[in-house]
């Protein structure tokens, strides 16, 4: 098992070092110069040669990918082009609004979609599990931006339940931390829940029409005991790998809903960064992007092991 | 013992009572949404207008100019000049402090205006021009001209892009090239670096050292008296989520409102909406590359572009636009409408034949986010009518500002024009005017290259009075319209939504913050 996580991490250095270099790449080809946007409308052209100087603008690709690459072998991310803050030091402020976002999301989903898909698969054919499927379609087709301005609507503006925008640090309190993530969490919920919901009635009606199922009811145990200790315990597995693979689409809804929302997390600084074209903090973003990623994919097949001991690593 | 007790016990329900009858000590916090984010706090380094606002709301400047356009005495308490106009004494308020408590001295003042005399186009002028700047005792300054320069007063109360503002010499003393990180400041908010987020927040406090004029706020000038005990700069990219947070009272002020949301505001009892600056509308024209080479072309185009249509596409209001024929802001004291022809299509149409067009690609940059991308796209289509051969290319601002730096033909990455929106300010008299410059490649660009307009602008800068400075700038203005170094698309107000319960906003031709109550 240790070994087969020390391959897999292992693994992962390949693929950070893949995505480092597609994404310089793919910057150093984006039209637009940060220097001509940090100098301003009336700035000369010496005034702007000047910047790109100080940024390392002016060196050759190469000799910028070396640069940066040795930086990046010893933890520096660089500079923020923008704000000359140090891009670590950027995630670090923005982490905690993003991390706190996708969890109560994603607890909002898992608590929204797991009864929800159960009970269309108990009730398969029937108008529950047609409304369930209903709600799942519409969840996941609708546009985040869209499910937002219309919680902000009926909710924020209308009742004044919520706040419209913004968010209070945990260091405020838990419920007004709370409070000003509930609205952004439910809109970046939807899609994923949705997902998972619909993942769960299939998953679900596959394993209740195996034999060991029938063979569970024939004891005569109770139905929900069938439910949860036989067939969901064994629906499990893509249940748990749609999760994982969820998180990508969270990472992306992440970028729109805090946009939305006004919250200085991951997703607007990623916005704000491609926007201004300040190359170091997009790359040191997409990095970490990247690794939580891997590293996600890698517990979710760890995690295989408590849902079937048949698995071994 | 008992005794002992009860009396703590009836000590303690008084002081309760006492802090439950005092009134809450809150801070009277103004919630604004700026229309963008700040960089850097060195307004010196950048003509970015977020980090001249920054710069108004931490430093005062020696002169400034009010809601007429006059130059008026900030800083300075008096000052006089010889008779034959080449050595200038300021003497300084008594009072005056930095953020840091530590008297603001005329040695400060001349280590802020050698910095930014290093930077600033018309700064560099004056540096030009001047033969010694010293500090003659703690409070008095005293600038000795080569020669007579007219534009002294108008330099010092230059109210954009880089403002002369005073810091500490300590931090004037950093190289112009390089970014200060001291935001101790002159004027009357003092930033609170510990809570700036960039991308999120800017948090600024009342300073309470800083010393206002006597004056009432009038523009730029006069008493800048900050009556909330906190400002803060919320970042909210989203205009929509900017509009929501107005509504629901989150935000006090948001700063340019989009002209398609301001009937949602009005028909809110509780917003207003207001001017809150100035722009002049600027059509720019690459001059190195075909077709607009060619002034016939471009003479073409100024008979073509129609300002109330052009506008009307940004705004559909009549108070927030203004036809103005003139390369100078209709307001300005040098404003004038001198060979100025209206819009005429069968004109340009005529024009474009003398001028030999022959059906020469013409890269039209549209960057969508802006204010003028819909009176871009109008253009457009004007030119399309008369048979012009119009590539319309739309971008982000981002890929259009890096773009117009190109000088190549447009088979190459080149373009050929773009609308842009510069402040009054900066369109307001002939030699601190961005698009007026015609001096080849170190002109705005597009780079324009007249030598007459250029005499013209060295000329004003030497005129004794007024009238000669406005009938310098008559002349320029004239030659503008046969050079056409751009086409003024017309005049146009952004505007400001904000709580209607908010008292002494005022219009400054850029948002400041001092003078406004809750």
């Amino acid at each position: 098992m240790m070994l087969y996580v020390l391959r897999r991490l292992a693994a992962t250095v390949p693929v950070l070092l893949f995505v480092a270099l597609f994404v310089f790449f793919l910057l150093r080809l984006t039209p637009g110069d940060p220097a001509v946007l940090i100098a301003g409308d009336q700035a000369t052209e010496a005034q702007i040669e000047a910047i790109r100087q100080q940024l390392g603008l002016d060196k050759p690709f190469i000799e910028q990918l070396l640069a940066w690459s040795g930086r990046i072998l010893s933890g520096d991310l660089g500079r923020s082009v923008f704000s000359d803050m140090e891009v670590t030091r950027l995630i670090a402020m923005r982490v905690e609004p993003t991390v706190l976002l996708a969890l109560v999301a994603i607890v909002m989903a898992l608590v929204i979609a797991l009864p929800l898909g159960t009970l269309a698969a108990v009730k398969a054919g029937s108008r529950t599990d047609r409304a369930v499927m209903a709600f799942a379609m519409i969840g996941f087709s609708s546009p985040v931006f869209v499910i937002a301005f219309l919680l902000v609507y009926v909710f924020a503006l209308g009742l004044g339940w919520f706040p419209t925008q913004g968010y209070v640090p945990l260091a405020n309190g838990l419920w007004p931390c709370l409070n000003s993530l509930i609205l952004p969490s439910m809109a970046l919920a939807m899609l994923y829940a949705s997902l998972l919901a619909r993942i769960t009635r299939a998953s679900l009606l596959e394993v209740l029409s195996e034999d060991y199922v029938r063979t569970a009811r024939a004891k005569g145990l109770m139905p929900l005991r069938v439910l949860v200790r036989h067939a969901l315990q064994n629906a499990a597995i893509p249940i748990v790998t749609v999760v994982g693979v969820g998180i990508a689409a969270l990472l992306g809804g992440v970028v729109v809903t805090e946009t939305v929302f006004n919250i200085p997390g991951l997703g607007r600084l990623t916005t704000d960064a491609i926007l201004r074209r300040d190359y170091p903090v997009v790359q040191g973003l997409i990095l970490i992007f990247s690794g939580v990623y891997v590293l996600i994919n890698l517990l979710v097949d760890l995690s295989y092991v408590l849902f079937d001991p048949r698995i071994r690593y | 013992m008992i005794r002992w007790t009860r009396r703590l016990a009836v000590a303690t329900a008084a002081m309760a009572l006492t802090m439950t009858a005092l009134p809450a000590m809150a801070q009277t916090v103004l919630k604004v949404r700026p229309f963008g984010d700040l960089r850097t706090i060195d307004p010196i380094t950048t003509s970015d207008y977020m980090v001249r606002n920054h710069g108004y709301m931490v430093y005062d400047t020696l002169f400034a100019q009010d809601s007429s356009g006059a130059i008026k005495p900030q800083m300075v308490e008096r000052h006089t000049v010889s008779a034959d106009g080449l050595t200038w004494t300021f003497v300084l308020r008594d009072g005056l402090k930095f953020h840091d408590n530590q008297p603001v001295t005329a040695a400060d003042v001349v280590a802020s205006l050698k910095r930014w005399g290093e930077r600033d186009g018309l700064g560099q002028q004056l540096m030009g021009q001047t033969a010694s700047l010293t500090a003659t005792d703690a409070k008095t300054v005293t600038l000795v001209l080569k020669e007579r320069w007219g534009l002294v007063l108008e330099a010092l109360g230059k109210p954009s892009s880089m403002v002369p503002f005073i810091m500490p010499a300590r931090i004037a003393a950093t190289p112009a090239t390089q970014n200060i990180t001291d935001p101790i400041g002159s004027g009357p908010f003092m930033m609170v670096r510990g809570e700036w987020s960039p991308g999120a927040k800017i948090v600024y406090q009342k300073a309470p050292m800083y010393v206002p004029r006597t004056e009432p706020a009038d523009g730029l000038a006069g008493g800048k008296r900050a009556n909330v005990d906190r400002v803060e700069w919320i970042i909210m990219p989203d205009a929509q989520t900017a509009l929501n947070a107005l509504q629901a009272g989150e935000i006090d002020i948001f700063e340019e409102l989009p002209p398609d949301m301001i009937a949602l505001v009005k028909s809110n009892p509780r917003i207003a909406v207001g001017r809150l600056s100035a722009l002049q509308g600027v059509m720019r024209m690459n001059q190195l590359q075909p077709p607009f080479n060619n002034p016939k072309l471009r003479q073409a185009i100024l008979r073509l572009v129609d300002q109330e249509q052009t506008l009307r596409a940004y705004v559909d209001d009549k108070s927030l636009y203004t036809n103005c024929p003139s390369f100078f802001m209709c307001d300005s004291p040098y404003f004038s409408n001198a060979g100025w022809r209206p819009a005429d299509v069968a004109a340009a149409r005529q024009l474009v034949r003398e001028s030999g067009y022959n059906g020469e690609t013409i890269v039209l940059l549209d960057a969508t986010e802006t204010a003028l991308s819909p009176a871009t796209l109008v253009v457009a289509q004007a030119m399309r009518d008369i048979g012009l051969n119009v590539d319309y290319q739309a971008m982000d601002w981002g890929t259009l500002s890096s773009r117009r730096t190109s000088k190549n033909p447009v088979a190459q990455g080149g373009w050929s024009a773009f609308l842009s929106g510069p402040a009054a300010p900066d369109m307001w008299e002939p030699v601190g005017h961005l698009a007026l410059r015609s001096n080849c490649d170190r002109a705005w660009f597009g780079w324009p290259c007249d030598e007459t307009i250029e005499k013209l602008r060295a000329a004003f800068t030497t005129a004794p009075d007024l009238a000669g400075r406005q009938a310098i700038a008559r002349q320029i203005q004239e030659r503008a319209v046969e050079t056409v170094p751009y086409i003024p698309v017309g005049q146009f107000w952004l505007v400001r939504g904000f709580q209607a319960s908010l008292k002494g906003l005022l219009v400054a031709g850029l948002p400041v913050y001092w003078n406004v109550s809750k």
